[in-house]
């Protein structure tokens, strides 16, 4: 029974009782937790003890790769088909400032993009969350706190009854 | 707590707003206005596609250009938009990183002006080209006559400024997009509207650890788009500032550049943010307090802009050189005085009726000083390109510009090639970020737990 679930699902009316409820499942022992609220709750990470993500770690690397591109590329154009024009430089560093600082923002923006989404595993247009009944009000007014099956404490009704008592408006268990 | 007001009012629920904000593209509700302005914007797109068909038969001789002035509208217009779509990342990223509240009701269609406002910019150095249709020249592909692009070139400077700009603009847009395309899934009933937005918010579902990385690198776009705004109008000022011609060879050119651009992107924010709210019923959105805030950033803006005006005067008059006194002098008295006054009329005298709090809460009146300065930023573009260039050194290469039809039609068929998708886009999409505006929202109702 408890393999094909995914997890018990509690709504609460707003992001200070689901905090509440976090820190008592926590305390309580759970430690497989995940919440869906409608916008970025602060501190949530914390409570949950999310590990810190490393979009910036990705976004440093992409702009060292979009920086050396940049450089190669027009060294490379000018070395391949150097143009004298009244006498200038053929390698001019200061003229390829402007394509080098673009490319470096270009290809760092969008690794962060497709880093966020990657680590996220986006896209995946459905999910087990997604068949319960109430989850629609996820992305309106409504913040949930899910207890995944995979918990080593978890059991259906009696992680359904804690789920309750501490302060849920409706609880229910979602099918994996 | 008392310097920092509400800028929302806090009676309203969240689940109102996700409601009303999702209702506008899932059940729109001022269909006969938008198709009405939907047939004029198609009119002026039309126009376009008839002036680029002719441009691409007969050339570039159909434009009023000639020498010595060969940089005119297409350059003039080119700078005038992609000024437009600065403050939209502006007002998104830096008003973001600054944690400015206010932001959340302007940012999502001031991001989509951005959009389109470069692209109209970025079609105008492809249709002055010559023989546009060789535009793939500018990138390095391997070719088979062994010639590369000039990277050298200021030419091949806006290619990778222009799409990069476009590209982030774009990653920005979308990654703020995601949870939003989440809430109008989740409201939508018809089957077409959620497969739809089902597809496009690539199944968000709003679990902590989605916002805690999408937070990060939301932010980090944010910072990265701070400085890519201010150098890809700085480098659309080195085209100018890199040459020798007198009224252009000038430090103030950056600077002067990115804040007039800033300026005019604001008159603009401004325009779109009147319409929408008045269309659309959003005055609990957009409140007055969004318009004030609005007509101070202007205010602001257009008196630094003001400050280059001023400086440019003191550096011909301090250089002494004869060519920027002469240049100088053409501007105040010259043929194209007209458009020098021009600018200084409509940028800077409307403007000074910002100064009072009343004016800056009327939508009526900050429509039409953000049109006077619209228009004075286009006479401004159009001054600095065609006063330097009509008399340069030699006397004997002194020559006029006239706009010839081509011209006209081309820039005013730009103007329907921002508004199409961006009508478009008003009936896809979300108008007005609903996660942050919830998010203020409740900020503001725990503060003030009695309001």
């Amino acid at each position: 029974m408890a393999k094909e679930l995914y997890g018990a699902l509690a709504e609460f009316k707003n992001p200070e009782d689901l905090l509440a409820a976090v820190r008592r499942a926590r305390k309580a022992g759970y430690r497989k937790l995940d919440a869906f609220t409608p916008f970025p709750v602060e501190g949530l990470d914390r409570i949950l003890r999310l590990p810190r993500p490393r979009i910036s770690f990705v976004g440093l690397i992409g702009a060292i790769a979009g920086a050396t591109t940049a450089l190669i590329m027009q060294f490379y154009v000018n070395y391949a088909y150097p143009l004298n024009v009244g006498g200038r430089p053929v390698y001019a560093i200061s003229a390829f400032a402007v394509v080098t600082f673009e490319l470096t923002i270009l290809f760092s923006a969008l690794s962060m993009l497709v880093a966020m989404l990657w680590q996220n595993g986006l896209p995946r247009l459905n999910y087990p969350v997604f068949g319960a009944e109430r989850f629609d009000r996820a992305s309106k007014d409504r913040f949930f706190l899910c207890v995944s099956a995979k918990d080593a404490m978890f059991a259906p009704g009696e992680t359904l009854v804690f789920l309750s008592e501490a302060g849920a408006l409706s609880v229910e268990l979602v099918p994996q | 707590m008392t310097d920092r007001s509400d800028i929302l009012p806090t009676r309203q629920s969240m689940g109102g707003i996700a409601d009303q904000l999702t209702g506008i593209p899932l059940h729109f509700p001022a269909e006969r206005r938008w198709l009405i302005a939907m047939i004029f914007a198609s009119a002026l797109l039309l126009l376009l596609m008839i002036s680029v068909v002719e441009l691409f038969t007969r050339g570039v001789g159909i434009w009023g250009i000639n020498i010595p002035v060969n940089w005119a509208f297409a350059i003039h217009n080119y700078v005038w938009w992609l000024g437009i779509g600065h403050a939209g990342t502006l007002i998104s990223a830096l008003l973001l990183l600054t944690g400015s509240e206010w932001r959340n009701s302007l940012n999502r269609f001031a991001e989509t002006m951005t959009l389109f406002a470069v692209v109209c910019a970025g079609i105008y150095p492809i249709l002055h080209l010559g023989r546009p249709w060789y535009v793939y020249w500018m990138f390095p592909y391997p070719a088979t006559m062994g010639v590369w692009p000039q990277f050298r070139s200021p030419l091949e400077w806006d290619i990778w400024a222009v799409l990069t700009y476009l590209t982030v603009s774009l990653a920005f847009w979308y990654t703020g997009l995601i949870p939003d395309l989440a809430a109008a899934r989740d409201r939508a009933t018809r089957r077409g509207w959620q497969i739809f937005f089902g597809v496009i918010a690539l199944g968000w579902r709003g679990s902590a650890k989605h916002w805690l990385r999408w937070s990060q690198a939301y932010r980090l776009i944010a910072g990265l788009a701070v400085p890519l705004v201010v150098s890809v109008h700085s480098e659309v000022s080195l085209l100018f500032a890199a040459g020798q011609i007198p009224g252009w060879h000038s430090t103030i050119f950056p600077p002067y550049f990115v804040l007039g651009a800033a300026f005019s992107g604001f008159a603009v924010v401004s325009i779109i943010a009147v319409t929408l709210r008045s269309w659309f019923g959003l005055e609990n959105l957009v409140t007055d307090d969004h318009l004030d805030l609005l007509g101070k950033v202007l205010l602001a803006t257009g008196l630094m802009t003001a400050y280059g005006y001023v400086f440019e005067v003191f550096d011909a008059v301090y250089s002494g050189e004869k060519h920027e006194l002469q240049t100088l002098a053409d501007r105040f008295a010259g043929a194209y005085a007209w458009t020098y006054w021009g600018a200084v009329i409509f940028n800077f005298i409307p403007l000074q009726a910002l100064w009072w709090r009343v004016v800056r809460r009327s939508g009526w009146m900050l429509l039409l000083i953000s049109i006077s300065v619209a228009i004075g930023m286009w006479l401004e573009r159009y001054m600095i390109l065609v006063t330097s260039l009509y008399r340069d050194f030699l006397v004997s290469s002194w020559s006029h510009f006239t706009p010839s039809f081509w011209d006209w039609s081309t820039y005013f068929g730009t103007i329907g090639l921002f508004l199409v998708p961006f009508l478009i886009a008003i009936r896809l999409i979300p108008m007005i970020s609903i996660f942050e505006t919830k998010e203020l929202l409740h900020e503001e109702k725990v503060e003030k737990p009695h309001g």
